[in-house]
């Protein structure tokens, strides 16, 4: 599937052609270099590996810098991978937005923003308790974990607190709203997984 | 930043006057009408400025049969025709929600002299 790899930049609103406002966040996507391209016979599998934000050469260590050489690329920051990509594409050669087009549907993966230790109203939606009627220390609690002497134990998957986001997101079916090849930005409907600076995956939709 | 705002200014296609909360302003929009389209106007007291780049918004209020009205219009909206400044209002703060409470006299902006 085609893809870039790209860098939120945050949220923004436009307008649409009939004068309602849109929102959609900007990503500067691209420009991606191909690094490696992974075939059947050799690798077991075809895919493309994309690397993107170019780095200074000191930074990487000398295992990495020799992936580069290969290729013929400057050392880049991040590197991904785009299986059955569809298509001949040549070790080296620049992938930019304009892969890309207004109204395309686009899958989006990113690093969901890390919320810590979160409780059970955040992390499942849990209703809480009443705040009022001679409560004390309800107001945010789960309730009842489950029964007594039998099972006799808490089961498993049982919905608790604990760490919540900083994770692998994928959004699907995201709307491209506008493409700007000049600047390398891609405009997607409605919010996407990350904060602002973070990496994203932008992938062609299904369809 | 630079990049957002750099790639909303395409977005920005009207010349909009400077006003502030305390003017008065005439506004023009496009309202639709099944297929037809007609201009309406909206005048009355900017009580508030809201946000920035392309998502600036300011809220009217004005007075019609003694009910209070306000719009909150996008400031650059395609939808809007015109802004028209008819009156500059002096005010000493930036939000002009005591004006809510006030009636008649009261609910008056003192007009600026320049």
């Amino acid at each position: 599937m085609k893809g870039l790899i790209g860098k939120k930049l945050g949220m923004t609103t436009i307008f649409r052609e009939d004068g309602r406002s849109l929102p959609v966040t900007l990503v500067e996507a691209g420009p991606c270099r191909v690094v490696q391209v992974k075939t059947e016979e050799v690798d077991g599998y075809n895919a493309l590996q994309l690397g993107f934000e170019p780095i200074k050469e000191k930074r990487v260590n000398k295992p990495l810098l020799g992936h580069f050489k290969r290729a013929g690329t400057s050392p880049y920051r991040v590197l991904r991978e785009f299986r059955d990509w569809g298509g001949e594409v040549k070790l080296g050669s620049e992938i930019k937005v304009d892969i890309f087009s207004p109204g395309d549907t686009v899958d989006v993966i990113g690093i969901s923003k890390g919320k810590g230790f979160a409780g059970v109203v955040k992390r499942h939606g849990f209703r809480g308790g009443p705040k009022t009627h001679g409560q004390s220390d309800r107001y945010r609690a789960p309730g009842s974990i489950g029964a007594s002497s039998n099972p006799s134990r808490v089961f498993k998957g049982t919905k608790m607190a604990g760490r919540l986001g900083g994770k692998r997101v994928t959004v699907r079916n995201l709307v491209l709203a506008d493409v700007d090849p000049g600047k390398n930005l891609l405009a997607i409907k409605g919010p996407i997984p990350g904060p602002p600076k973070g990496y994203v995956i932008i992938r062609k939709g299904p369809r | 930043m630079d990049l957002i705002r750099e790639f909303t200014s395409k977005y920005i296609k009207r010349e909009v006057p400077n006003f502030n909360p305390g003017d008065t302003v005439r506004v023009q929009t496009k309202v639709k009408e099944g297929d037809k389209e007609r201009l309406q106007t909206f005048q009355g007291t900017v009580i508030k400025k809201k946000g920035g780049g392309t998502a600036e918004t300011f809220t009217v209020r004005k007075l019609s049969g003694g009910v209070g009205v306000e719009r909150i219009f996008p400031l650059y909206s395609p939808n809007l025709t015109k802004i028209e400044v008819v009156k500059r209002g002096k005010v000493r703060r930036a939000k002009l929600y005591y004006l809510r409470k006030r009636k008649g006299k009261a609910a008056k902006v003192k007009e600026k002299i320049t």
